[in-house]
C-alpha cells in the first residue's frame, strides 16, 4: 500500500486526527480578516486529515490495534485513543465529507452572504475535532467525552444566526442532547463501571456473567435512550429543531457527524461492551428491534406531511438512523454489518440531499417542497443529484444504500425476526412516498418562475455531483468497506 | 531549623502581617504585603502536604508544652489538602483584588480590607491545622469577626443587613460549637483532638454525650450552611465585594473539613452516621437543599444571587458524599472541597470583572455582554460548564464520584436526583449564556471594555486549573482518596 510508507507512527496518527482540527481552529480565528486564506486552511486541514485517517487502514490491516493514553482521568480510568475498524471506518467519513462540506459551504456561506462566517468555521472545525475523538475513543468514559464535546461544539453553529427563533430551537438541542446524555448514558457508564470494573471495547464484551438479565435490561434502555444522538424516539425532537443552522451544518453534522457518532456508540455499545452473544443468549434486545422498527415507520409517516424540506429531510434522517439500531439490536453479523455499512451509505445520499436543498435555498429561495415544482428545468445537475440520492435512501440498485439494506434484511431473516423485515420493506415503500414526488414535481412539471438555467455556485454544485457519485460508487465497489468491517470480527 | 517550626509559622505570619498592615496605611503597600503573605502561606502548605505524604502527619507542641496538656498542631493529609485550598484562593484573590475592590470598596476603607483579609487568612489557616478543640473556637471567632466586618464593607447599603444577619446567625452557630466542645471537654477532661478520640468512646452512651454531639451537629451545619440552615448564605454572598464573596466560598468548604473532623476522627463515622441516625437527616436534607437551592438559582435576576444559590447546592453535594459513609462518597466531598472552590472563585471573579465595567450584575444589565467582553464572558461559560459537570471538567469528576457512591449503596433515587440537579444548573446557567450572546444590549447605555489583565490572568490561571484538573487528576482525586482512607482508618 503507498500509505503505508507515510505513516510515522499509528498511535501518534491517532492523536494528530484530534489535535488537527483543533489547532486549526484558532488559526483560523486569526484569518477571521482573510476569507481566503481562513477557507485554504479548513481545506488543507480537511485533507491532511483524511490522509491521516487513511495512513491507519495499513496498520489496522496488518492487525496492528496500536492506542495510546493521553491522561489518567480517574484512578484506573484513562482518556486513550484506540484504533478500531468501525471507528476508523467513521474517522475516514467524516473527515471526507468535511473536505467537501467545506467546498460547498464556501460557495453557500458566500453565495447567501452570512454573517460572522469565521466564527462559523471555528466551531465547525472544533465540531470535527470532537467526531474525531468519539471515532477513535479507546473506551467508553473517551467516547462520553467526545459525544458531550460534540454537543458543545455544535450548539454555537445550531444557533448560528442568533435569532430568537435560533434560541429557541438551541433550547431543545441542548435540552434534548444533555438531558438524555447526563441522565441515562452517564448513569449507564457509571453502572458499567461499578458492575465491571473496567470500561474498555472488548471483542465479546465485558458485561457477560456481572449481571442478571433485567439489570442488562435497563442498561441497554439506558444506553439506547441516553445516547440521544441516535434519535430514538420519543427523544429525536431535538433533530428538527437542528435545522435551523446553515445547511452545510446541516448536511455535515445532522445527517453525517453528530447523529452518526449516536448510533456509531450504539454499535460500539452493543458489539465490545455487551457483545452479541452475551444479547442472543438474554434475549434482553428484542425489544429494541421493535422501538427502532416504530421510529422507522413514525418517522416515515411524520415526514411524508412536512413541506419544509430540510424539515421533511430531517424526520427521513431520523428513520434512517433506527435501520442502524435496528442493525446492532438484531445482534447478529448480518445486522452489524449491515449497520456499519449504513452510516457510510446514508451519510453519502443524506449529505446529497441536504446540499441539494441548500443549493435550491440560495439558488431560486425555495425552501418548501410546494415551491418546488419545475426547479429540476432550472438546476438539472442539482435536482439529478437528488434523485440518485433519493434511490440509495429507498435502499434501491444501483447505488450504496441497497447493500445495508440488504444485509438488515439478511439479518432479520436469519434470527427469524420477520416483522423486521417487514417494517424495512414498508420503510422503503414510505420513503419513496416522500422522496420521489419532489424529483417528479421538479422534472415534469413547466417552472415556475419562467426562469432559465439557473444553478448554484460552482463549488456547491461539484460538492453535491461529488457526493451524488460517492453513492454510485459504493455499489460498485462495497469491497474495501466490507473488508474494513469484516475485521471487527463479529462476522 | 525553620522547617520544624512550618505549622505555627502557617498561622502566626497571617496573624503578624495583620496589624502591620494597619500601621502601612498605603493600599498598595498592604496589598503588596498581603499578597506576599498569601504566597509563603501556600508555600508553607504545599511543604506541609509534602511532609504529610512522605513521613507521615506532623504534630507540633505549641510552646514545646507537650500534647495533651499543651496545644497541638497536627497535619495529615486531610487538611494539608484543605489548607493549601485556602492559601491558594487566597493568594488567586489578592491578585485579582485590585481592580476588584477600586470600584466595589471605598477608597478609604481599602487598608481596612487588607487586614481584614490577614486576619480572615489566619483564622481559617488556625482552624484547619490545629488539633485541638477550643482552638479551634479560637480561631473560628477570629475568621469569623474579619468575615462580618468585610461583608459589611460592601458599598451596597444591604450588604449591612446581610452583615448582621450573619453576625447573628453565626454568632449561634458557634455558641452551639463552643457548648458542645464544653460538654466534650465536661466528659473527657481534654481539649486534645486525638486525646479525646479515645476518651470518649467508653462514654458514648452517656446524656451528655449526645447533647454535645447535637450542639456541634446544628452549629456546624449552620457555619457551613447546609440546607435549611443556609439562609444567611445568599444576602451575605450577593451584597458582600465580590472578593470577599469568593473568599465565603472558603469559608463554607473549611466548615466542612471541620465537620469530617468531629465525626470521624474524634466521633467516630459508626456511632455518629448509623447508632445516631445521621445519615437518616443528612441524605435528605443534603438533596432537598441540592435540589431546592438550585431550583432557587434558576428565578434569580441577580446573577450573583444565582452563583450564592448555587453555592448552597453544592454544599448539598459535599454533604451528600459525607453522608454516604463510604470510602467513595467521601473522596468526592474531599475532591469537590478542592474543585467546587475552583469554580466558585472562576465564576464569582467573571461575574466582578463584569461588575467592574457594567456596574450591575442583574441578568438584564448584561445583555449582549458575550459581545463586549468575549474573554470574561467566555470564562464565565468555561466555569458554568464545570459546575454542570461536562467531562474534561473539574465538575464532571465529583460528579462521577458521587454517581458512583450513590450506586455502589444501590440508591438509584440518589444518583438519579444527582444526575437531575446537574441538569438544573444547566438551565440557570444557559440563561446566563442566552442574555450574554442572544440579546442585544440596550442602545441608550455605553459600551463597556474588556476587563483590564489583572482581572483577566487569575480568571484563566482558574479556568486553566478547572481544565486541568478535570483532565489530570493524580493530585487531586488521587490525594482525596488517600484522605478518605484516613478519615476512615480513624487516625488523628
Amino acid at each position: 500500500m503507498a500509505v503505508r510508507g507515510w505513516a510515522v507512527n499509528p498511535s501518534v496518527s491517532l492523536l494528530v486526527a484530534i489535535l488537527l482540527p483543533l489547532f486549526a481552529a484558532p488559526l483560523i480565528a486569526l484569518l477571521g480578516r482573510r476569507p481566503n486564506l481562513r477557507e485554504a486552511v479548513t481545506l488543507t486541514t480537511g485533507g491532511l486529515l483524511f490522509l491521516n485517517a487513511l495512513a491507519l487502514v495499513g496498520p489496522l490491516l496488518d492487525g496492528q490495534r496500536p492506542a495510546l493514553v493521553l491522561a489518567e482521568i480517574l484512578p484506573g480510568l484513562s482518556l486513550v485513543f484506540e484504533l478500531e475498524p468501525l471507528g476508523l471506518l467513521f474517522a475516514l467519513l467524516a473527515s471526507g465529507l468535511w473536505i467537501i462540506t467545506s467546498l460547498y459551504a464556501i460557495g453557500y456561506m458566500r453565495g447567501h452572504h452570512e454573517r460572522n462566517q469565521t466564527r462559523f468555521y471555528v466551531f465547525f472545525a472544533l465540531a470535527i475535532s470532537a467526531v474525531q475523538g468519539v471515532a477513535l475513543a479507546g473506551n467508553l468514559l473517551t467516547l462520553f467525552i467526545f459525544y458531550e464535546l460534540l454537543t458543545f461544539t455544535t450548539y454555537p453553529l445550531v444557533t448560528h444566526h442568533r435569532t430568537p427563533e435560533a434560541q429557541r430551537r438551541g433550547r431543545i438541542y441542548l435540552g434534548m442532547l444533555l438531558g438524555t446524555s447526563f441522565f441515562f448514558l452517564l448513569l449507564a457508564i457509571v453502572l458499567t463501571w461499578q458492575l465491571t470494573g473496567t470500561l474498555d471495547f472488548r471483542s465479546g464484551g465485558i458485561l457477560t456473567g456481572k449481571a442478571d438479565g433485567l439489570l442488562l435490561g435497563v442498561l441497554l434502555a439506558l444506553y439506547a435512550f441516553g445516547i440521544g444522538k441516535a434519535a430514538l424516539m420519543p427523544f429525536h425532537r431535538w433533530l428538527p429543531a437542528a435545522m435551523v443552522a446553515p445547511t452545510p451544518v446541516s448536511a455535515l453534522l445532522h445527517a453525517v457527524a453528530v447523529v452518526k457518532a449516536g448510533v456509531f456508540a450504539i454499535l460500539k455499545v452493543v458489539v465490545y461492551v455487551f457483545g452479541l452473544d452475551l444479547l442472543n443468549e438474554t434475549d434482553i434486545n428484542t425489544w429494541l428491534i421493535y422501538v427502532a422498527g416504530g421510529t422507522m415507520i413514525i418517522a416515515s409517516l411524520v415526514a411524508l406531511t412536512q413541506d419544509n424540506l430540510k424539515a421533511r429531510l430531517a424526520y427521513s434522517t431520523i428513520g434512517q438512523l433506527s435501520y442502524i439500531v435496528m442493525g446492532a439490536a438484531l445482534a447478529n453479523g448480518w445486522g452489524v454489518l449491515g449497520g456499519g455499512l449504513h452510516i457510510v451509505a446514508h451519510a453519502l445520499a443524506k449529505i446529497t440531499l441536504f446540499f441539494c436543498a441548500g443549493a435550491i435555498m440560495v439558488t431560486l429561495h425555495k425552501t418548501e417542497v410546494s415551491q418546488m415544482r419545475g426547479i429540476g428545468r432550472q438546476m438539472p445537475l442539482t435536482m439529478g443529484a437528488f434523485f440518485i440520492a433519493s434511490v440509495s435512501i429507498i435502499g434501491l440498485p444501483p447505488t450504496g444504500g441497497a447493500w445495508s439494506k440488504w444485509f438488515l434484511i439478511l439479518g432479520g431473516l436469519e434470527t427469524g425476526h420477520y416483522v423486521a423485515v417487514g417494517i424495512l420493506v414498508l420503510s422503503s415503500l414510505l420513503s419513496i412516498g416522500y422522496l420521489i414526488p419532489i424529483v417528479i414535481n421538479a422534472f415534469f412539471f413547466p417552472a415556475q418562475d419562467n426562469g432559465g438555467l439557473k444553478e448554484a455556485p460552482t463549488l456547491s454544485v461539484i460538492a453535491l455531483t461529488l457526493t451524488a457519485l460517492g453513492c454510485l460508487v459504493l455499489f460498485l465497489y462495497p469491497g474495501p468497506l466490507l473488508t474494513l468491517l469484516r475485521l471487527m470480527g463479529v462476522f | 531549623m525553620i522547617a520544624t517550626h512550618l505549622p505555627i509559622l502557617q498561622v502566626v505570619i497571617p496573624l503578624m502581617a495583620a496589624p502591620l498592615c494597619l500601621l502601612l496605611r498605603r493600599p498598595r503597600l498592604c496589598w503588596a504585603l498581603s499578597l506576599a503573605v498569601s504566597v509563603i502561606a501556600l508555600v508553607i502548605a504545599l511543604l506541609l502536604l509534602g511532609r504529610a505524604l512522605s513521613e507521615g502527619p506532623i504534630s507540633y507542641a505549641l510552646g514545646n508544652w507537650s500534647p495533651p496538656w499543651g496545644i497541638e498542631y497536627r497535619v495529615d493529609v486531610v487538611n494539608a489538602f484543605m489548607l493549601i485550598i485556602i492559601a491558594a484562593i487566597g493568594t488567586i484573590v489578592q491578585i485579582f483584588a485590585p481592580r476588584s475592590i477600586s470600584h466595589e470598596i471605598l477608597p478609604s476603607q481599602h487598608t481596612l480590607f487588607y487586614t481584614l483579609y490577614l486576619l480572615f487568612l489566619s483564622g481559617l489557616l488556625g482552624v484547619t491545622i490545629t488539633g485541638d478543640t477550643f482552638n479551634v473556637y479560637v480561631f473560628l471567632e477570629i475568621s469569623a469577626l474579619s468575615t462580618y466586618a468585610l461583608i459589611a464593607l460592601g458599598r451596597d447599603r444591604r450588604a449591612l443587613t446581610a452583615a448582621f444577619r450573619y453576625l447573628v446567625l453565626g454568632s449561634i452557630g458557634a455558641t452551639f460549637i463552643l457548648i458542645g466542645i464544653g460538654l466534650m471537654y465536661m466528659m473527657t477532661g481534654t481539649l486534645n483532638m486525638a486525646d479525646m478520640a479515645q476518651r470518649l468512646q467508653p462514654m458514648l452512651d452517656s446524656r451528655t454525650a449526645l447533647a454535645a454531639l447535637a450542639f456541634l451537629g446544628v452549629g456546624l451545619t449552620l457555619k457551613l450552611a447546609l440546607f435549611p440552615l443556609h439562609i444567611w448564605l445568599p444576602d451575605a454572598y450577593t451584597y458582600a465585594p465580590t472578593v470577599v464573596t469568593v473568599l465565603m466560598g472558603v469559608v463554607t468548604k473549611v466548615w466542612i473539613y471541620v465537620f469530617l473532623r468531629f465525626a470521624f476522627t474524634i466521633w467516630g463515622q459508626e456511632f455518629v452516621f448509623t447508632e445516631m441516625h445521621l445519615q437518616d437527616l443528612l441524605v435528605p436534607l443534603s438533596l432537598i437543599g441540592m435540589l431546592a437551592a438550585s431550583t432557587a438559582a434558576i428565578f434569580q435576576r441577580n446573577v450573583k444571587r444565582m452563583l450564592a444559590y448555587s453555592s448552597v447546592a453544592q454544599i448539598g453535594y459535599m454533604m451528600l458524599g459525607v453522608s454516604f459513609v463510604s470510602q467513595t462518597g467521601l473522596s468526592g466531598t474531599i475532591v469537590h472541597l478542592f474543585n467546587h472552590a475552583l469554580l466558585q472563585a472562576a465564576l464569582f471573579m467573571a461575574l466582578g470583572a463584569m461588575l467592574l465595567r457594567v456596574g450591575s450584575p442583574l441578568l438584564d444589565d448584561l445583555r449582549g455582554i458575550g459581545r463586549q467582553m468575549p474573554w470574561t464572558m467566555a470564562a464565565f461559560v468555561l466555569g458554568g460548564l464545570g459546575l454542570i459537570g461536562v467531562p474534561l471538567t473539574v465538575g464532571f469528576i465529583s460528579k462521577w464520584y458521587f454517581i458512583l457512591a450513590a450506586l455502589e449503596k444501590g440508591w438509584w433515587l440518589v444518583a438519579s436526583l444527582i444526575l437531575l440537579t446537574s441538569l438544573l444548573a444547566v438551565i440557570y446557567i444557559w440563561r446566563v449564556v442566552e442574555v450574554a450572546y442572544f440579546q442585544q444590549p440596550d442602545p441608550n447605555t455605553t459600551p463597556v471594555k474588556e476587563a483590564p489583565l489583572s482581572m483577566q490572568l487569575p480568571i484563566w490561571v482558574l479556568i486553566m486549573s478547572i481544565l486541568f484538573f478535570g483532565i489530570s487528576t493524580k493530585w487531586t482525586a488521587g490525594l482525596a482518596e488517600r484522605a478518605a482512607a484516613w478519615l476512615f482508618g480513624g487516625g488523628p
